[in-house]
This record gives structure tokens, C-alpha cells and sequence, in this order.
């Protein structure tokens, strides 16, 4: 576990020092992220095999752990948000309807872009049916 | 020791409120395991809502709160670099999907961006609550350095945000249903933008590959998000 966990966190440093030292205006553990993808990828490529597929690899074990109670680590920041209420309540109904519709909006304009791209490109493979 | 002064103690140590926030999510988690995982019984939500309670029936600031449940807190950020996993794991269906997924990203912002502030033009909202609404589709600590930048109001865009990832979470599946969308790397890559964690979080309880194509998402949207919200307010100006 603490093997993960070091992984994880050495990711995320290399990534906010990257991030900072460069000045990009992107997350530092998004960095961290495509660093793991990239050495996950490099392992596998010299070892020929899948390098965290086998069973109990530290790195996988942490991350399902993690990714799997995923909402608990929002919780203290939401908690937070309730100190705000009022301030969402002074413009409650712009707010109220420009949260709602524009979720909406993304989420099917999303989702439709996906769709009929996936569909022009060809690509519509059995693993999409249902 | 008497109890109140041991309760004095107890209240503002730090082991009380992170026991009480994982609490919280064990009675949330569980609830909504009862309900069958219901879209509408959002754990994360009900979780706030039990903390929000215990702290408003003993009168402990957010500050205090804030010293215990920072541990979980921290946790965003390896949790975060932990996408790569499940990223890794559906690399071929990743690949194959690049195109589809990038013209999703692109369209998906731009319409998750602009339909925020012409709705909330529509209802006269002031223009620094419109700034702070802007981003809100974001992961928290960009959409508030983004809402900083334009002139929103942070603590605001934060309260947003999470709004935001809740909503698109409770909303994605019954959604998603009613258009008849089985398609899970569209509907998690669709929550991931529009919902960011929060909504990855749903996408993870209802099938892996719509958590690795959501937690994409999110990431991808943290990086188009910031260049994107100045132009679009600057032309709606």
C-alpha cells in the first residue's frame, strides 16, 4: 500500500513542480496523471507485459481504493459550500437556472458531439451495444 | 475530566471531525446502496448534509471542521493521478475514441461555457456573478483560479462548482436513459465535462469504462476550461 500510495504522490510533486516551475495554467496532479500514464506505459514496454494487471499490483490496489470512494473527498470542500448559501441565494434564480440548464445543455451537447462523431469516423465497434 | 471539558477537547481536535466526515460518508454510501444507487440519492450530497447538521447543532466553525477533514481533502490530488489507472486500462478503447472525444471536448465547453452566462445574462445577473459562474463545469481549483482571473467572486465559483457536480450527477443517468445512450465512454466523457469529480465519482459507481472516460473529461476540460472562459466572456461583454 505505502508503495502506491509514494507512486501516486511522486507523480503529483513532479507534476506541480513542472506546473509551476513552467508557469502552465493546469493542475498539477493532472500532470501527475499523464506522468503515471506514461511510466505505467514504459514499464509495460520493458517488462512485455501489462504492469499493473497482475494481481495485487500496489499502484492499482490505491488507485481502485481511491477512485472508488471518489465522492468522500469532496465532502470537507462541500461542506464549505453551505457557509456560501446566501451568497447563491442573493441572485438565487440566475444562478438556480443558469446551473441547471447549462448542466443540461453540456451534458447533451456532449454526449451528442461523442455520438455523432463516433458514428462519421466509423468507428462503432460491439463494445457500444448494449 | 469532567464532560464538557472533555468534549471542549474532543470538538476541536482534529480526530473528531475527519472520524465524523468518514462517518458521514459510511451512513451516506450506505443509504444510497439502500436505495439501489439511485441517481437522485447522491452520497456525496447527503454527506454534506449529515456534517453540515452536526456542525450547526454544535456550533463548530468551518475552520475548525476544515483542520480534521483536510486529510481526506488532501486525498484529491493523488486520487486525481490515480485516473491513470483505469485511463490504462481502457487504453484501446481511449485510442480508438480520440477523435470523437476531442470534438466532444471542444463542443461540450464551448456549450457548458456559453449557455451558463447567456442564461444567466438572460436573468440580469450582475457581471462578477456572472465570472463566477462561468467555469463552474470545472474541477473547484481551476474554476476558482479562472473565476479570480475574469473578476468573479472565488468563494463563490467554489459554492458553484460543487452545485454544479452534484446536479450533473443526480441528472446524468435518468438522462442518459430516457435518450436511450448505452454508449459509456459518451456518457461518462458527457458527466466528466459537465460535472467534473463529482459527476467522475457517479460515473465510477455505474461502470468503469464511464469513470476512466469521465475522469478524461475532467482532466481534458481543466486544460481547455482556462483559455476558454476569457474569450467567451470577453465576446459577450
Amino acid at each position: 500500500m505505502i508503495i502506491g500510495i509514494t507512486a501516486l504522490l511522486v507523480c503529483q510533486l513532479i507534476g506541480e513542480i513542472t506546473v509551476r516551475s513552467l508557469g502552465l495554467p493546469l493542475p498539477g496532479p493532472v500532470v501527475g496523471m499523464m506522468l503515471l500514464v506514461v511510466a505505467i506505459a514504459l514499464r509495460s514496454a520493458l517488462a512485455r507485459k501489462d504492469a499493473i494487471a497482475t494481481h495485487g499490483n500496489p499502484v492499482a490496489h490505491v488507485a481502485d481504493a481511491l477512485l472508488g470512494n471518489l465522492g468522500l473527498l469532496f465532502v470537507p470542500a462541500g461542506v464549505g459550500v453551505v457557509q456560501y448559501l446566501d451568497l447563491i441565494a442573493a441572485n438565487g434564480a440566475a444562478i438556480g437556472a443558469s446551473i441547471l440548464g447549462s448542466t443540461v445543455l453540456a451534458l447533451l451537447a456532449t454526449v451528442g458531439t461523442f455520438r455523432l462523431v463516433k458514428r462519421l469516423t466509423g468507428d462503432n465497434d460491439a463494445e457500444d451495444r448494449p | 475530566m469532567n464532560p464538557f471539558a472533555l468534549w471542549v477537547y474532543l470538538s476541536t481536535s482534529p480526530l473528531m471531525w475527519l472520524t465524523a466526515t468518514l462517518i458521514a460518508w459510511l451512513a451516506a454510501a450506505r443509504v444510497a446502496a439502500l436505495s439501489g444507487r439511485h441517481p437522485l440519492v447522491n452520497p456525496v450530497l447527503l454527506a454534506i448534509a449529515f456534517v453540515a447538521v452536526a456542525l450547526k447543532l454544535t456550533a463548530i466553525d468551518y475552520k475548525t471542521y476544515f483542520d480534521g477533514a483536510q486529510f481526506v481533502h488532501f486525498l484529491l490530488g493523488p486520487a486525481t493521478v490515480a485516473l491513470a489507472v483505469p485511463l490504462w486500462r481502457n487504453r484501446g478503447l481511449v485510442t480508438r475514441s480520440l477523435v470523437p472525444m476531442l470534438a466532444a471536448l471542444m463542443v461540450g465547453s464551448v456549450v457548458a461555457v456559453g449557455s451558463t452566462i447567456a442564461i444567466a445574462k438572460l436573468f440580469g445577473a450582475p457581471f462578477d456573478v456572472i465570472a463566477s459562474l462561468a467555469p463552474k463545469s470545472v474541477t473547484a481549483p481551476v474554476a476558482m483560479a479562472v473565476s479570480e482571473r475574469t473578476g468573479g467572486l472565488p468563494s463563490l465559483t467554489a459554492a458553484v462548482v460543487v452545485t454544479t457536480g452534484i446536479l450533473g450527477a443526480m441528472i446524468v443517468t435518468p438522462l442518459m436513459n430516457r435518450l436511450g445512450i448505452r454508449d459509456w465512454a459518451a456518457r461518462g466523457f458527457a458527466v466528466g465535462l459537465a460535472s467534473h469529480g463529482i459527476g467522475t465519482a457517479r460515473a465510477f459507481l455505474v461502470h468503469p469504462v464511464a469513470g476512466a472516460f469521465s475522469g478524461l473529461a475532467m482532466a481534458l476540460s481543466a486544460v481547455v476550461t482556462p483559455i476558454l472562459v476569457p474569450i467567451v466572456l470577453a465576446l459577450w461583454r
